[in-house]
């Protein structure tokens, strides 16, 4: 008897056992689907049994359901099936959710409970669209001193203390306040510092005179970058899921440090996505400067001081004050109405802060006019083909106001298209910095379709090759090399079915050459066996000495591979990590069926044997 | 069926200034195409914007390219990759233009010369990506170097490790002259697989230095030379099949896996080549030639037992 302990064989049947199972998902196959979602909130089991209801009231049966992550998911065994059930429920329920074409996997619902799915498909292999945006972290940081600096003027103004000038000095990252006098500074700084408690500030002159100074530490500086780009994503994220856009489970994750990339799968046109999300369209409500001439302001260019220079749609010039009563990232909701009796028009609801504010300032500003200012910034290459940031700020709307309101009203003076879009971004939020894109990548649905299928021939072929290569050159054992490879490519597919990682084609390739590095374990423990039988060895013992002088061998073999897979991994980003994924998880699967399966094998087929003259090797 | 029935007995060592000169050959000829020649860098590295369409019937290219020249695409490469029908559009990187409109309007202009054209892809890549892509792949190279040698000074003596990275570095750069020579794209799957290549190619080199340890250790009386040629003789059968299988494997991915995985497979085709060479003919001599002993070898037996040895 060839000794191999019994719970290591059932150990190896287990772990195939659960091999198997996890990868049974990837045998149903796909079909056409819907895929529902709510802008900003969870589809519930409520807005299911409704959409079924419309869908059965229209004669669409779907052939299966189901919710995840807070969206629906309907399949259907027709494309026509599939373009009524979305005309209908977009009709029944204008609006009201997402309704994206996909495609969706026919695993039963109970399977998809236990947390079962197929391997889900990268780009490459399904098609879609890869974005990858720059988020100007330099942007961020500005924009932060400039509000610094807001902030001083206000606390300065309403403490009513004189004062020379705020200036920020970027790249320097710094704000200085300069005064008139050491009266002026020791009042202005109490005023500032009461205001601004966790700010350090240091004392400093200018010119002569007492200025109080507060410089960025590079803390402070990181922090804000990083918030920059984490909620650049939040935003993207919110834009993506807006029911204006329709696009199927979008991912949205942060790639380096200052950088954002984006998949849409199934996406065809990216046109319309990447406007959107490259935009910066905010709103901002200041009160209109009515003690000061703006046509003077405009032909002299002399502004009044505490006062900006805007201009209407029909260039008129307007007057505001430098205060903003409300930014547009105190707006919580916003939705366009397009038949308001004062022609098209956005509802906006502010958060409590800016709700406090716009009560406060309608009080005191009753019969006053206030202006809406709409700001829109975007990159685009000027003449010369050098990219610049450009900004329209535009105002929308002057109206008196005639009472006292807080966190619910209405913006008018937008037209149609733009009312939509406006909506869409203040709903989302504005971006905490500006994006650039710099890489994008789009892969038709066909190809995808014939990725899968070159990398489906490769891989049969390329197995079937090692599979009658082995089975000719090692024959019993050749036939358990093949049935531990078979098992290493169900246990890789579990694996991958499980982590949801997603599969590319240099995914697929690296299955394949997992196929091939795992046939090399196999060889070197029969070569071994063979050499071991070559100098008079009995077959028993040379099966003992086979697998186990052979084990320190592939064990280094396979250890650096996998350095080579780490490496690639962290440096490599969309399909080349796909190829890293599968790689490092193929060398721990081949080393498993290679090592132990294939001795748990021998051993079930050898091991009962009273006698063992030969071995078919 | 069995292609070794008897260990054989090959000169290795004695012969291995040939395989030197050979290995330097190669190495010179590769760094010379490289610099003289330079590498067809793809999309990824270059940056720019590369649009692939799909014909109904096989267009006529130079059409295509007048085509484009007068609706003032300009610099546009025009060639066919895959079949006939499938044509590739190449343009450098140019603030000015985006993308997807001009995927688009790419498009257009191909339909009017010839109906029935679909768009397969587009990718626009940032000059500055591009560049960073490229630093990116050199630093992968070199961390997996250092990784893997710092893993093998682990796990080997010092001599050894050395032998084994010199030679191991031989691999990409025969791939990277091979790519040079042929001019076939170079991009980010061909960095993946000379990775691929370094790790995989370790293989049989760690393969070769553990038989030479295990030797070392049981025949004490042989000298070194002899212990190396003994070893790299007694697993040249298991090295030759393994490659072969994998190579097996290989090829059907260079045949089968299209034109996206063309210069990927073919990295692999000609790493596995020079890496199985390199790891008979390269590593072990160098480790002989850096003056390695039976003593280095034995002095681990008595620090340190081997622990992995008794696994299954």
């Amino acid at each position: 008897m060839i000794s191999y302990p019994r719970w290591k064989i059932a150990l190896v049947a287990i772990v195939l056992l659960i091999g198997i199972f996890l990868a049974v998902p990837n045998l149903f196959g796909e079909e056409n689907a819907l895929q529902l979602a709510r802008d900003r909130a969870a589809v519930t089991d409520d807005d299911r049994t409704a959409v079924e209801k419309i869908l059965k009231d229209g004669s669409v049966t779907p052939s299966g359901a189901f919710l995840d992550q807070g969206r629906l998911t309907l399949r259907f065994s027709s494309k026509q099936d599939q373009l009524k059930a979305r005309d209908l429920i977009n009709e029944a329920r204008p609006n009201q959710f997402t309704v994206a074409l996909s495609q969706a996997s026919r695993v039963p619902e109970w399977m998809r409970n236990l947390g079962l799915n197929p391997v889900k498909l990268g780009l490459d292999l399904r098609g879609g669209v890869y974005l990858v945006y720059q988020v100007d972290v330099q942007g961020a940081v500005k924009q932060l001193l400039d509000r610094h600096e807001q902030d001083f003027r206000a606390s300065l103004r309403s403490a009513r203390v004189p004062y020379q000038d705020v200036t920020v000095d970027y790249p320097g990252n710094r704000v200085r306040v300069m005064f008139n006098d050491a009266d002026g500074f020791a009042k202005g700084k109490a005023a500032i510092l009461a205001d601004n408690r966790n700010l350090t500030l240091t004392d400093t002159t200018v010119n002569g005179l007492p200025a109080l100074q507060l410089t960025l530490t590079p803390q402070d500086i990181k922090d804000r970058e990083d918030s920059a780009v984490q909620q650049n994503i939040v935003i993207l994220r919110n834009r993506l899921n807006s029911p204006e856009l329709a696009v199927s489970e979008p991912q949205v994750a942060r790639q380096g440090l200052d950088r954002i990339a984006i998949q849409l799968p199934g996406l065809q046109n990216s046109a319309e996505v990447k406007k959107i999300l490259g935009k910066t369209a905010t709103l901002e409500f200041r009160m209109v400067d009515e003690s000061n001439n703006p046509l003077e302001a405009a032909g002299t260019g002399r502004v009044p001081l505490g006062s900006k220079l805007y201009y209407t749609r029909d260039k008129q010039p307007v007057l505001l004050k430098r205060e903003v009563v409300v930014t547009g990232d105190q707006l919580t909701d916003a939705s366009f109405q397009p038949n308001t009796q004062d022609g098209p028009a956005v509802s906006v609801s502010l958060d409590a802060r800016g709700a406090a504010k716009m009560l406060k300032n309608t009080q005191e500003n009753i019969g006053h006019l206030m202006a809406v200012v709409f700001i829109d910034r975007s990159r685009e290459p000027n003449a010369q083909g050098v990219v610049v940031d450009r900004t329209t700020e535009e105002v929308i709307n002057r109206a008196t106001i005639r009472g006292v309101f807080g966190n619910n009203f209405q913006i008018t003076g937008v037209n149609p298209i733009e009312g939509r879009e406006l909506a869409l971004l203040l709903r989302a939020g504005g971006l905490a910095a500006p994006l650039s894109p710099v890489e994008e990548r789009a892969i038709g649905p066909s190809l995808g379709q014939d990725n899968i299928d070159k990398g489906v021939h490769a891989m049969v072929f390329g197995m079937l090759a090692a599979f009658i290569f082995m089975f000719v050159y090692y024959k019993v054992f050749g036939l358990i090399a093949d049935l531990t490879l078979a098992a290493n490519v169900v246990m890789l597919t579990a694996l991958l079915s499980v982590l949801g990682a997603a599969l590319t084609l240099p995914g697929i390739a690296a299955v394949v050459l997992t196929v091939g590095m795992a046939v090399d374990a196999n060889i070197l423990i029969y070569e071994r066996i063979r050499e071991e039988l070559r100098i008079g060895v009995s077959p028993r013992a040379a099966i003992s000495a086979g697998f186990d002088r052979a084990f320190s061998a592939i064990f280094d073999s396979n250890v650096t591979a996998f350095i080579a897979g780490l490496v690639l991994w962290l440096f490599g980003a969309g399909a080349v990590r796909g190829f890293a994924v599968v790689l490092m998880l193929g060398i721990v699967t081949s080393m498993f069926t290679a090592v132990m399966g294939s001795r748990a094998l021998v051993q079930v087929i050898y091991g009962g044997k009273r006698k063992l003259d030969r071995l078919s090797i | 069926m069995e292609f070794f029935h008897k260990v054989t007995r090959f000169p290795f060592m004695n012969t291995r200034k040939v395989w030197y000169g050979l290995s330097t050959a190669l190495i010179v000829a590769s760094v010379a195409l490289l610099v003289f020649r330079g590498l067809n860098l793809g999309v990824d590295f270059t940056g720019g914007v590369v649009v692939e369409t799909n014909f109904a019937q096989a267009p006529n290219i130079e059409e295509l390219r007048t085509a484009l020249q007068k609706a003032g695409v300009a610099n546009a490469q025009v060639q066919v990759f895959g079949s006939s029908r499938d044509i590739r559009v190449r343009l450098p990187p140019d603030p000015n233009a985006k993308g997807d409109q001009l995927g688009a309007h790419i498009l257009e202009v191909f339909t009017a010369v010839s109906p029935g054209v679909k768009l397969q892809s587009t990718a626009v890549v940032g000059p500055q990506v591009g560049q960073e892509l490229f630093v990116k792949g050199g630093w992968a190279l070199f961390a997996t170097l250092v990784l893997i040698l710092i893993y093998v000074l682990f796990r080997f003596t010092p001599k050894l490790a050395l032998g084994a990275i010199l030679a191991v570095l031989h691999d990409p750069i025969c791939v990277i002259g091979f790519f040079a020579l042929t001019q076939m794209t170079f991009d980010l799957t061909a960095i993946a697989a000379i990775l691929a290549v370094i790790g995989y190619s370790l293989n049989d080199t760690v393969i070769v230095f553990d038989r030479i340890r295990e030797r070392a250790r049981t025949a004490r009386r042989l000298g070194i030379a002899q212990v190396i040629d003994e070893s790299i003789n007694q697993t040249l059968s298991r090295t030759l099949m393994t490659k072969l299988v994998t190579l097996l494997v290989v090829l059907a991915l260079l045949i089968f896996g299209g034109d996206t995985l063309h210069a990927f497979s073919a990295a692999l085709v000609i790493g596995i080549l020079a890496g199985t060479y390199s790891s008979i003919y390269i590593s072990s001599a160098l480790a002989l030639d850096l003056g390695l002993q039976t003593d280095d070898l034995l002095e681990r037996k008595t620090t340190k037992p081997e622990e992995v040895d008794g696994l299954p």
